[in-house]
């Protein structure tokens, strides 16, 4: 025998490496609502599977563990049980050896903790609390519920005009979506168990590209019922438009001189073209709402004034004013808002940064927006600074990714700790404090300063992108509540004890995404609606293609391709490129059409009217 | 010296030193399970887990060493509940039926369990199932086994033999034979060592009592019971007897009491096997050209099974000369036979040994040579013995001494030494320089090859002929010693091996004291029993040398041949098809 050999994998091993990768993405595409302790069982189980053997409390610990918790879910626990499980479960994670042990037993302790409720109803009743309400996994997890399986068997039969048509009726603003959705539909898309997620944002992009001219829908015979919007935001517009339809007379009051909230103040063409953006907001406005420009509630109208005048109100002025860093020389010139910036750029009055160092100041959207703009507005470099790690930014990937081709540089870890100024007042430097990552809080790493010494960076220009506030404060003083500067509202939006007035939006949840905001929109129209009296259904007419019989064959996802980051730097036009015919046929057949096969098929796969 | 507390009293103990130790040194016990000082400190039992302040989880006490300014807890609310948990874990994956349990009473688990005042187990039984091959002498329980690792440690660290590994993977994990074997089919020398460092009753020895006592009371049969050196220097102890008390004249007279026929002596076949053997090698050096060496003694069926296992190649280096117990067997059927004038199949052979092997070894086919069945029928461990004089309701304590029958009962001091380690070439070097000479040495001439050392090495002058000897005991050691004279790093003469560490005084089959290593102890009562010997030559024995003159002529004779010699190559290694 050799003395050493190299390692190979058997046939087995790499088998279960493949296994491994399955049960990955099987856990992505977990379906919401399922019951936590048969879930926490299972888990436990696979748990289980990966002890040495070497100590007891692993070994032995977890298997009764998971007995234990087999016999609540057998009805045959009581509530002593969940003591017990306590009980095993502390002394296991107290005295395993590793990881594999404590954090499997750690598991149950957060299981023990985070749905003791379900525990008690599991052993009392014999049933579980949870409950799958909704079997299609990207309709559920989108928060406008847009029935994301048809239109994408619409688009796979080429019925681009029928696939905007039924997203209309959840999402009044879909061109706008194709492009800057976050797109939460994709997170636990079912493709996932056999490969990858279907890329839903992409094809709803090709079949507006596709689709040409939509009309509105149909007006319901008017109502005489009198609407004000406060903001005309995509929470604002998608309200203004579901109300319209129903036949209510809507005016929207937004004090911008343009429609579009942070759809055109806060996001920039590169990623929605103002074309688009103008068409959509045109195509809402042709269901007959009023727009008042130029109006802001608080100082040229009040609340009370408005509330004479109409028989519902629903503010939505999302979360648009800036945040301070609130270190020396904030105050110093060249040194400005993120918002500020986007807002210029919204009415079209571009800054230049010719020849200049930028430093940018956040890890969110807006600091990648911001600084991508500052290249294409001349800067000569542009760094980004960030407290925590690159991979912690809340910014989506694909943004931070493209700041970088276009040249931006990442300052992870560094904390802004001064300005500093020239004779002018000037911004001449930016003094940031090197940090190191740190304990994780609320699931994410909390940087902690380090002891190395202060890193100057020299600059012209300091954009602050650390977040937005909300300018609620007019609301306030007429008594529309407000905590932390939000406007509470409650799930279904009505402001308690004001009947008529109803909030949501980034006003209401705090800086959020486009789709949480036209949800809300939904949410508002709906529960306004029957406010005023009325239940006007919204539905549409499309009929949904029957599901494909086809085996589903492992097959790659499409993603998008971007323009070349050297050419596309040099102008404000989309950096995305949309997909091909060939790309979106089979992109779209991809579909595992959830609303059909498996639950759906007994439960409904869609909601056809709301 | 590092300072530490332990439950609020101040300690100060050398740096490096564990905290089970400190806590020890200072009166202050943590239970603990599957530790075993430098053999298992792996912490698998989680059962010596203490709290240290400022650590939110717990730490294991016999493999942590202190630190200073450490503030420890062995007995915190948090660790007692914890403990008592982890022992309730191993409870219910462990057969409880203490009462129907070989180690109940020397149990470890038991205490501790006693001790924590467990009352009941709030834990579903899962007992693992496995199938353990029936009749081997080594038994396997697999739904005893707390999983502590010792018998790998133990058969890996010591023995070298790898027979015992962890088996499945995950919650399935369990210990069995290594590599996928069954037990008959692996390497076993069946030494017994996993036994012995066994917490449990998870392993053991098959239990052969109910044939002897069946025997026993079968009146047809003449049953004749040997007593093996190391067994007088250890019978007493789970007995709760001192060495002083527990002679071997009272295990006479126990087993009388029990209603064996004749009660013999191990020790007068070791004087055999000294005259047989020591022939064999003086004859062998006389051929020095034309012969291999070293010669290996043959005495021990654990060595010998690791031997055919290990290095096939040397078997015939193997001195030919059976063990004094098959001796026994042969000359018990044949030549005593004779003197009582029976029929020798009516002779039911028993021999009591500190040895799990030897229950091997009496089922070896071709040692059956004085043609009446086996020559030994059964072989029981000093354990099993115990337990039949407790099952006997024998006190011991009332026990008179009593003498050997005879003469098979008649051995000197160098047949005694042959259970410690060392002994067996003591004694044969003492009758060799006679055999030369002619006349006796100073007895204690070769007393360089005794002592607990895993592999001693002397030289001695043998009538103007200097012989190297080496004496290895554990099997980890025989085995650096074969390699070293298989890579040519040393050469000797005449080698003995045993293959328990200490030789029989730490046998398999001895009496079981959970983490003592008592075979020194043993040794020294050996030892004190030769020095207060009338004997102290092989040679010299009365009885032996009237068995030559009446019986077997003399040393490697044809019948010395025929009834006291063996050829290793033809012993099988699975003798299971004669159990089944």
């Amino acid at each position: 025998m050799s003395r050493l050999s190299i390692i190979t994998k058997d046939k087995a091993q790499a088998t279960v490496e493949v296994l491994y990768k399955d049960l990955e993405r099987r856990i992505i595409a977990s379906p919401p609502g399922l019951c936590p302790i048969d879930l926490a069982s299972s888990f436990l189980k696979m748990c289980h599977a990966q002890t040495c053997g070497k100590c007891v409390p692993c070994r032995i610990g977890l298997g009764q563990l998971e007995s234990l918790l087999e016999s609540v879910l057998d009805g045959e626990a009581d509530l002593e049980t969940i003591n017990l499980i306590e009980k095993t479960a502390k002394a296991i994670y107290y005295s395993a050896d590793c990881a594999i042990g404590y954090e499997a037993a750690n598991m149950v302790l957060k299981g023990v903790e985070g749905f003791r409720d379900d525990f008690e109803e599991h052993i009392l009743r014999g049933r579980c609390t949870f409950e799958l309400y909704q079997p299609v996994p990207c309709v559920s997890l989108c928060p406008a519920g847009v029935d994301v399986p048809g239109y994408i068997a619409l688009i796979s039969e080429g019925r681009y005009k029928d696939a905007i048509r039924l997203i209309r009726k959840d999402n009044p603003m879909p061109a706008t979506c194709s492009l800057v959705c976050e797109h939460p539909c994709e997170t636990r898309c079912r493709r996932n168990m056999i490969d990858d997620s279907i890329n839903i944002r992409g094809l709803k992009r090709f079949a507006v590209e596709n689709a040409g001219k939509v009309p509105v829908e149909e007006r319901a015979p008017s109502t005489g019922k009198k609407v004000a919007i406060v903001g005309g935001g995509p929470s604002g517009l998608s309200a203004a438009y579901y109300l319209s339809i129903m036949g209510h007379d809507v005016e929207i009051f937004e004090q911008n001189q343009k429609l579009g909230g942070m759809l055109r103040y806060g996001i920039p063409s590169y990623r929605l073209p103002r074309e688009v953006l103008d068409e959509e907001i045109n195509t809402i406005l042709s269901t007959g709402i009023k727009v008042h420009k130029g109006v802001k509630i608080g100082k040229d109208l009040t609340v009370s004034e408005l509330k004479e005048k109409f028989d519902a109100i629903y503010i939505a002025i999302g979360a648009q004013t800036d945040k301070k860093l609130g270190i020396e020389g904030q105050e110093a010139e060249g040194v400005v808002s993120a918002v500020e910036v986007l807002r210029q750029i919204g009415d079209e009055k571009y800054p230049d940064f010719t020849g200049k160092s930028v430093v940018v100041v956040g890890g969110g959207n807006v600091a990648i927006d911001v600084a991508r703009l500052a290249v294409r507005l001349g800067a000569e470099n542009v760094k980004i600074v960030y407290r925590r790690r690159k991979v912690d930014m809340p910014a989506m990937e694909v943004e931070v990714e493209g700041a970088i081709a276009e040249g931006c540089e990442i300052y992870d870890l560094y904390a802004p700790s001064k300005i500093e100024t020239d004779e002018k007042g000037h911004v001449k430097a930016i003094l940031v404090k090197p940090q190191i990552v740190g304990p994780i809080r609320d699931g994410r790493p909390v940087p902690v300063e380090s002891t190395d010494g202060i890193r100057r960076i020299e600059c012209d220009s300091v954009i602050i992108a650390i977040g937005q506030g909300i300018e609620s404060k007019s609301f306030e003083t007429e008594g529309i509540p407000v905590t932390e500067g939000a406007i509470d509202a409650p799930d279904w939006l009505g402001i308690e004890d004001i009947p008529g007035i109803y909030a949501g939006g980034d006003c209401v949840s705090g800086p959020a995404t486009v789709i949480r905001a036209i949800a809300a929109g939904k949410v508002a129209a709906a529960n306004i609606d029957n406010y005023l009296g009325y239940h006007h259904i919204i539905e549409t007419d499309v009929k949904i293609p029957e599901a494909r019989l086809a085996d589903r064959i492992p097959c790659g996802r499409v993603n998008m391709r971007e323009r070349d980051a050297s050419e596309r730097i040099k102008d404000f036009d989309l950096v995305e490129c949309g997909m091909t015919c060939e790309e979106a046929n089979q992109e779209s057949r991809r579909c595992l059409r959830c609303d059909h096969f498996g639950f759906g098929v007994f439960k409904g796969g869609r909601i056809e009217r709301w | 010296m590092v300072n530490i507390v332990i439950d609020n009293k101040k300690i100060k103990v050398p740096e490096g030193t564990t905290i089970l130790d400190a806590a020890k040194l200072n009166d202050i016990p943590i239970p603990n399970l599957c530790y075993l000082k430098e053999l298992n400190e792996i912490g698998a039992c989680r059962v010596c887990v203490v709290e240290i302040e400022g650590i939110n989880r717990l730490v294991t006490a016999c493999n942590n060493v202190v630190e200073e300014g450490m503030v420890i807890y062995t007995n915190s609310p948090k660790v007692r509940g914890t403990r008592r948990i982890n022992v309730e874990l191993i409870l219910s994956q462990h057969d409880a039926r203490c009462a129907a349990c070989v180690r109940s009473g020397n149990c470890s688990l038991q205490t501790i369990a006693n001790d924590l005042g467990i009352l009941d187990i709030p834990y579903e039984e899962d007992l693992p199932h496995a199938r353990w091959t029936k009749g081997f002498p080594l038994v396997r329980e697999y739904e005893k086994c707390i999983k502590c690792m010792r018998c790998i440690q133990v058969c890996d660290k010591i023995q070298d033999l790898n027979i015992w590994d962890l088996s499945n993977t995950g919650s399935r994990t369990n210990v069995d034979v290594s590599l996928n074997r069954r037990i008959e089919e692996s390497d076993c020398s069946l030494c017994g060592q996993c036994i012995t460092h066994c917490p449990v009753g998870a392993l053991h020895e098959r239990d052969d009592t109910q044939k002897v006592f069946e025997a026993l009371a079968d009146e047809d049969k003449i049953t004749v019971v040997q007593i093996a050196p190391a067994v007088r220097a250890a019978w007493g102890e789970e007995l709760g007897l001192s060495r002083e008390f527990a002679t071997v004249n009272r295990l006479v007279a126990a087993l009388r009491r029990m209603g064996f026929d004749y009660i013999f002596d191990t020790n007068f076949t070791a004087d055999l096997t000294i005259m047989e053997e020591g022939s064999e090698f003086l004859e062998k050096l006389k051929n020095k050209e034309n012969e291999k060496f070293p010669m290996f003694t043959s005495c021990c069926p654990g060595w010998i099974r690791f031997m055919k296992t290990q290095y096939p190649d040397m078997v015939e280096q193997l001195s030919t000369a059976k063990s004094p117990q098959q001796m026994f067997g042969a000359i018990a059927k044949s030549y005593y036979a004779e003197l009582l004038n029976v029929d020798p199949s009516r002779i039911f052979c028993v021999s009591i040994m500190p040895c799990t092997a030897k229950k091997y070894e009496c089922d070896v086919s071709v040692l059956n040579d004085a043609g009446a069945g086996q020559d030994v029928d059964v072989v029981l461990t000093t354990r099993e013995v115990v337990r039949m004089i407790r099952a006997e309701h024998i006190v011991p304590e009332t026990l008179e001494e009593e003498e050997f029958d005879t003469p098979l009962g008649i051995s000197s001091g160098a047949a005694v030494i042959f259970g410690a380690t060392g002994g067996v070439m003591e004694a044969a070097l003492r009758s060799a320089y006679y055999l030369v000479t002619n006349e006796n040495p100073d007895p204690d001439a070769f007393k360089e090859v005794r002592g607990k050392e895993g592999w001693k090495e002397a030289t001695f002058d043998l009538a103007g002929n200097n012989i190297r000897v080496a004496v290895a005991s554990g099997l980890g050691n025989t085995r650096r010693l074969i390699e070293a004279i298989r890579n040519g790093e040393v050469e000797y003469d005449f080698v003995e091996i045993m293959a328990c560490p200490g030789g029989c005084a730490g046998g398999g089959g001895q009496p079981i004291k959970d983490g003592v290593e008592l075979a020194e102890e043993r040794a020294e009562v050996l030892y004190g029993l030769d020095k207060i010997s009338n004997i102290r030559f092989s040679h010299e024995n009365p009885a032996i040398i009237k068995c030559y003159e009446d019986y077997l002529g003399k040393p490697l004779s044809p019948r010395s041949h025929k009834l006291l010699h063996t050829d290793q190559h033809k012993w099988e290694l699975n003798t299971l098809s004669k159990k089944i």
